[in-house]
């Protein structure tokens, strides 16, 4: 039998440009990261007292400091972006009408934006000391 | 001398009954696959391939299925046996659990033509994709110098035997059969990072496709099924780093 290599060394065929290699990099780069910030997160906030303690005055009280409103604020971006991306993969696998896959894709990153903006308004925007008159329910900052 | 005295006393080998389920398809009566469950009396030495050859040639000779060597070289006869993509050639049938049927059906994700027979066009199509020869420019009087330890780079994806039993073990390929899938990658490997070959920069630029290397999500399901314990998961692995820094 014949064996016959259609066009050897011919360039293949690409579809436009793709990101797949920034994608991959960013959920290594993102997860390693996600690691310290999450289990920081949950350490600062149940290690001591347990998750009875977290109420208004706790949270408002952590974001008077801006060194956790720019943890939490990263850890909003990159665990939105991380899990986005990973839905986008499955999507990407199981969805077989490109129509479909396309909604679902652009269905995805419209909530994760959607999201994204409103974390980053009230983290960045948040005012601790909201109503003067239930101050046994405000940080101690406010009294 | 007689006869008799000199004829040894063979003892009767161990045989054993088995039941095999196959997944039986015939394009030009059925509409979709179906069971069939053959009982078999077998032996010890006895692969599944023997098995198949068995129904074939003495039960029903409307099976078909693909082999060659049937000694674990050429290939041909790989299929999902008790749900794991193995070689039947080198499958005895001793080492399954022969408390229950054997369940025999073709490799998943590529189009069956009858019975036990994919159309392995697709699989062939990603081979190719990746320019699997040797491209260099130089023309050496005699043959192209290479040092043991430059061998030994790739020694392991020289190994594979195009069976096609990791490409459709892969989830991925399963659903999205434009992946270039594990062989495909394993078979760029090779050329890679063989120190005479000079087109590995072509080769990374292609499995950096959309469907190339990013595919792979790491479920081990290639390395496992490979029956030449090519480290296939490890081999694309070395491929993306390598992607990564733009050379092999």
């Amino acid at each position: 039998m014949e064996i016959v290599i259609e066009t050897p060394n011919s360039p293949r065929k690409r579809k436009g440009a793709n990101w797949e290699k920034y994608g991959w990099m960013y959920m290594r780069i993102s997860g390693a990261v996600l690691i310290v910030l999450i289990f920081g997160h949950l350490i600062v906030n149940l290690w001591d007292k347990g998750v009875g303690a977290i109420d208004f005055a706790f949270v408002a009280g952590k974001w008077t400091n801006p060194f956790w409103q720019v943890w939490d604020v990263l850890m909003l971006w990159l665990a939105l972006i991380h899990g986005t991306n990973g839905m986008r993969t499955i999507t990407n696998d199981y969805a077989e009408k490109e129509w479909v896959r396309k909604t679902l894709n652009i269905t995805l990153w419209v909530v994760c934006g959607a999201l994204i903006i409103l974390g980053t308004l009230v983290a960045t925007t948040f005012d601790p000391c909201i109503d003067p008159n239930a101050v046994n329910y405000l940080p101690t900052v406010c009294k | 001398m007689s006869a008799e005295a000199t004829t040894p006393v063979i003892a009767e080998v161990p045989s054993f009954a088995v039941t095999l389920m196959v997944r039986r398809y015939n394009p030009e009566v059925d509409s979709e696959p179906k069971w069939q469950d053959y009982d078999l009396t077998m032996y010890g030495t006895d692969r599944v391939l023997d098995a198949l050859h068995k129904i074939k040639w003495e039960v029903d000779g409307s099976l078909s299925f693909r082999r060659s060597c049937a000694h674990g070289v050429c290939g041909s006869d790989a299929m999902r046996i008790n749900g794991r993509n193995r070689l039947a050639c080198k499958t005895l049938i001793k080492d399954l659990d022969l408390s229950q049927p054997i369940y025999v059906e073709p490799i998943k994700g590529l189009e069956v033509e009858k019975d036990l027979i994919v159309d392995m066009n697709p699989f062939y199509q990603a081979y190719r994709d990746i320019k699997p020869f040797l491209i260099a420019s130089d023309k050496p009087e005699k043959e192209r110098i290479q040092s043991a330890a430059d061998r030994e780079r790739f020694d392991d994806t020289t190994k594979c035997i195009l069976c096609a039993a990791c490409t459709t073990s892969c989830p991925v390929f399963w659903t999205d059969g434009q992946y270039f899938g594990p062989a495909a990658i394993v078979n760029a490997h090779r050329f890679i990072f063989d120190s005479r070959d000079e087109a590995a920069e072509v080769r990374l630029d292609i499995l950096n496709d959309k469907e190339g290397v990013w595919r792979c999500r790491t479920t081990f399901n290639c390395t496992e099924a490979c029956p030449r314990g090519i480290q296939v998961t490890r081999a694309i692995a070395e491929v993306k780093q390598a992607v990564l820094r733009g050379r092999a």
